[in-house]
């Protein structure tokens, strides 16, 4: 049994403690837009924020887990597509297949919260995801693109 | 114009109007099997549409909305929106109200195959289906203003269509499609139907966005692994990692009671699998079984045993197929003043999709359905039928986006075999079954391993009179389609070297030979995406550029020089060369290499640029690619592709090798198989020049020349010539 704070919401979960964030979020909440990919913390595909930072959910037991960390998935970055990274994305149409681009996208949203106008060695320092696609310079373009958008919003 | 005969439209409305019995109508209601329209389960199917159709490809609906039917499938290459556009260019619909849905595999085989071919490779979802989508659009919209025509009582002649709406000239009265669908769908389709000159294209051509990717945004895309159903368990599989090996025995009694745990089953004498409530269970339990396999033959193979096979094959005369053969190549390297000679390596390859591979199936005696990312939703309806022991009209495949294929998922469905098996043993419950990564990377169909010995000729003026291409490797036809051979010679190992046709050789060489010695190592070989073309154009670019530097001649120069008849290839090289700013001096540091073929239909050409520090650290800073497909149905996706392509040729060129031990494959997931990431991704110009009048391929054509302009680039910096592969094997101190 595990008590989360998950996309702002206390929720119960009837599950073994050794269980990988990950799955729990997959399976037992439906929570699927985090994916899973290589399971070791490698490739970024299921990459969530707790309390701000970027986690790769498949290494985390949520027996380390309480209501303490705050944990944020892609579906509740924005209820509308609204979010910079996301209209930036559309813009640009940065997807490919789409599986590694929640992790993407995840990322890049703990960056530009801590460097809301990151250099590109920023961007290679914080993007350490896969994506087999090859959508990497399109995927740095958004990510300065919602750097964009959000100044134009605080301005 | 030319008037473009319909040949599918009679055929199609005999069988269509005797499926539905009786009748005129070609509006079908199309049942809906298993899956929701959309949403929880997946991709949007064929569901009963409330209105009639059109015609196969083309629904539309009283407000308006256009729903564009797509066989193939969209794995991340802008297929679905390239095909869209290519309807709607001819429908002359309101883009603004596409949508898409994908008919499923049965659906095609119950109206004759009215769809054509689901088959998503060999860069042909475009290429492959451009004239038929074209028609299907063309005949969709003289339908449609026939019905308006008929309704004003006026001549069709006197009506236009544009943007969804019918207008006719002489009154200005008009209407819209949605309001004449109901009607159209009644009419006959016409025999004869002109296709739009390119010149006249709106759609076609232009950078549309592309139609999916709202979903992708906030985790909304049902992937196959994301599929959930009612009553759904879940399975987690290990096959034996020793190719070709059986499973001995598993006990069972040590994980049956761990939490979940439904059952573990045999899958067709190879494998095991455990079935839970979710997969964590199942592959935690699956973890905890104790297996022992038969691992048979090939226990003793390595990486080691297949290269001295193909060292071998270098120099053998034994089972050796001929590909192109000019001229007297014996001759001309006898005659030649100089003579250059290298081998080159290209190890195995993973597709290593970012999505594992993955597929759900439910079983009954009397029926099987399976929810998978496929790109040819009918092999795995075959698949299916196969595993299922029914008849193939009592199975069905519903298409889910794919996380990646890359060719993976086209030739081979063992996923969608073994989900079928598990649920063969659990009849009525839709079983899930997910592949782990280790399991995926020891379970993959590679792209093979070939080595490759040139030699080439020159004269006293430096000229190239002989070139003799030894190929050394594995075929992958003989594995994969030995149907498609041809007295034992398998042509796709010869892509970029053949005399003629999509993946002609670029350059005029008066004598050349071209030859396989087809060497078969027991490692399930695949198209993985580019195919041969990889390996190919690393052999021939490198070595064109080793003969140049024998010759003293500018790499560039030495090109041009045998390619005056190929002037669509020089065109692409040319406009590589004129970008990238070849013959002027480039950033201190910086060097640069070329490459260039025809393949998949398209030619292609890249400059590289790199440079090569103190401490031998390289850095790829730009490349400079253009690529002339003939006809460019969506330039922005061209550019996606293009940089895409590069991503999977350099993780290739950098990272990409699997070794083989005991007979099984060393690499087990991204650390040792990695792939690269942006940190070290170059700035890429992408040129498309498409010079019009042939369709040629994108999603796999420019991936071919990334690697031998970088290893170009690198001797330049460097007077270092890179024959093995990957680059951290050959050259560790370069990456
Ligand atoms: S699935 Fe978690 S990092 Fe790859
Ligand atoms: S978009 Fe397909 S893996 Fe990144």
């Amino acid at each position: 049994m595990a008590r989360l704070n998950i996309n702002g919401k206390v929720i119960d979960v009837e599950v073994d403690g050794s269980t990988p964030l990950l799955w729990v979020l997959r399976e037992q909440l439906g929570l699927t837009g985090t994916k899973y990919s290589c399971g070791t913390g490698i490739c970024g595909a299921c990459t969530v924020h707790i309390n701000g930072e970027a986690v790769r959910a498949c290494t985390i037991p949520v027996s380390t887990l309480d209501t303490a960390q705050a944990i944020v998935t892609i579906e509740g970055l924005s209820t509308d597509n609204s979010h910079p990274l996301q209209q930036a994305w559309k813009e640009l149409d940065v997807p490919q297949c789409g599986y590694c681009q929640s992790g993407m996208i995840m990322t890049a949203a703990v960056l530009l919260k801590k460097k809301p106008n990151p250099s590109d060695s920023d961007i290679d320092n914080a993007v350490t995801n896969i994506c087999r696609c090859g959508t990497f310079n399109r995927v740095r373009k958004g990510i300065h693109l919602a750097a964009n958008i959000n100044k134009r919003g605080r301005s | 114009m030319k008037k473009e005969p319909i040949n599918i439209s009679r055929r199609d409305f005999l069988i269509q109007s005797s499926t539905l019995g009786a009748g005129l109508s070609l509006g079908l209601y199309l049942p809906l099997t298993g899956c929701d329209n959309k949403g929880e389960q997946g991709a949007a199917q064929i569901s009963a549409p409330d209105v009639p159709e059109v015609n196969a490809w083309v629904v539309i609906k009283p407000d308006d909305t256009v729903i564009i039917r797509i066989a193939r499938s969209e794995m991340g290459q802008g297929t679905l929106t390239g095909l869209a556009q290519m309807v709607a260019e001819e429908l002359e619909c309101d883009w603004s109200k596409v949508t898409t849905e994908y008919p499923t595999p049965g659906q095609n085989l119950a109206r004759d195959k009215v769809w054509r071919s689901f088959s998503t490779g060999g860069s042909q979802g475009i290429r492959g289906s451009h004239l038929y989508v074209r028609k299907a659009g063309a005949v969709a919209r003289h339908m449609l203003v026939q019905a308006a025509a008929e309704q004003w009582d006026v001549p069709i002649g006197e009506c236009q269509a544009a943007n969804s709406v019918i207008t006719h000239t002489p009154s200005g009265r008009s209407t819209t499609y949605g309001k004449v669908a109901v009607a159209a769908a009644e009419l006959f389709p016409p025999e004869l139907v002109e296709l739009k000159d390119p010149k006249d294209w709106r759609l076609i051509g232009k950078p549309i966005k592309r139609l999916d990717t709202d979903d992708k945004l906030n985790g909304k895309q049902i992937f196959g692994t994301d599929l959930k159903l009612p009553d759904m368990l879940n399975a987690a599989i290990k096959a034996c990692p020793v190719f070709g090996g059986k499973l001995k025995s598993f006990d069972d009694s040590k994980v049956k009671k761990m939490p979940g745990v439904r059952k573990v089953v045999e899958v067709d004498g190879y494998a095991v699998a455990v079935v839970a409530d979710t997969w964590w269970q199942a592959k935690t339990a699956l973890d905890a079984l104790p297996i022992s396999w038969d691992e048979g033959a090939n226990a003793n193979v390595s990486t080691a045993s297949i290269e001295q096979m193909l060292d071998a094959g270098l120099t053998s005369s034994d089972k050796v197929f001929v590909g192109n053969e000019q001229g007297n190549v014996k001759n001309a390297l006898r005659g030649a003043v100089k003579k250059i000679e290298a081998t080159y390596r290209y190890p195995f390859q993973h597709h290593a999709t970012m999505e594992p591979m993955n597929a759900t199936a439910r079983w009954t005696k009397d029926k099987c359905e399976v929810w998978c990312p496929t790109q040819n939703g009918e092999a795995a309806l075959e698949a299916t039928a196969k595993a299922a022991g029914l008849p193939i009209t009592k199975c069905d495949v519903y298409k889910l986006h794919l996380g990646g294929g890359f060719g993976r998922r086209g030739a081979f469905h063992d996923f969608v075999e073994q989900a079928v098996a598990i649920a063969k043993q659990m009849p009525g419950t839709p079983i899930k079954l997910l592949w782990t990564r280790e399991e995926d990377m020891a379970h993959g169909h590679y792209h093979p391993f070939t080595k490759c010995k040139l030699v080439g000729g020159l004269d006293k003026k430096g000229n190239l009179t002989g070139l003799h291409v030894r190929i050394s490797g594995q075929s992958i036809l003989a594995s994969v389609r030995p149907q498609w051979m041809k007295n034992g010679v398998d042509m796709i190992t010869f892509q970029g070297f053949h005399a003629e046709g999509d993946h002609a050789i670029s350059y005029s060489v008066p004598n050349l030979l071209v030859d396989h010695a087809m060497r078969n190592p027991p490692v399930p070989p695949g198209f993985w995406r580019g195919v041969n073309i990889n390996q190919n154009a690393i052999y021939m670019e490198c070595f064109i550029d080793e003969l140049a530097h024998a010759t003293g001649k500018d790499p560039l120069a030495f090109r041009r020089q045998l390619m005056a008849e190929h002037p669509k290839s020089l065109a692409v090289l040319n406009a590589v060369a004129k970008k990238a700013g070849w013959g002027k001096p480039a950033a201190k540091g910086v060097h640069r290499g070329l490459a260039v073929v025809k393949t998949f239909g398209s030619h292609v050409a890249a400059c590289a640029e790199v440079s090569v520090n103190s401490k031998g650290k390289l850095k790829i800073h730009r490349i400079v690619a253009a690529t002339d497909p003939g006809h460019a149905v969506n330039p922005q996706q061209i550019e996606a592709q293009v940089e895409g392509s590069f991503v999977f040729g350099l993780s290739a060129l950098l990272y990409g090798e699997c070794t083989v031990k005991g007979g099984a494959v060393e690499q087990s997931n991204f650390h040792d198989y990695p792939s690269m990431l942006i940190k070290e991704m170059p700035k890429v110009d992408v040129i498309v020049m498409p010079s019009g009048g042939f369709w040629g391929g994108i999603g796999e054509p420019t991936i071919a020349v990334a690697a031998p302009a970088v290893l170009n680039a690198i001797f330049a910096a460097t007077g270092k010539r890179i024959r093995e592969l990957p680059l951290k094997t050959s050259q560790p101190q370069l990456v």
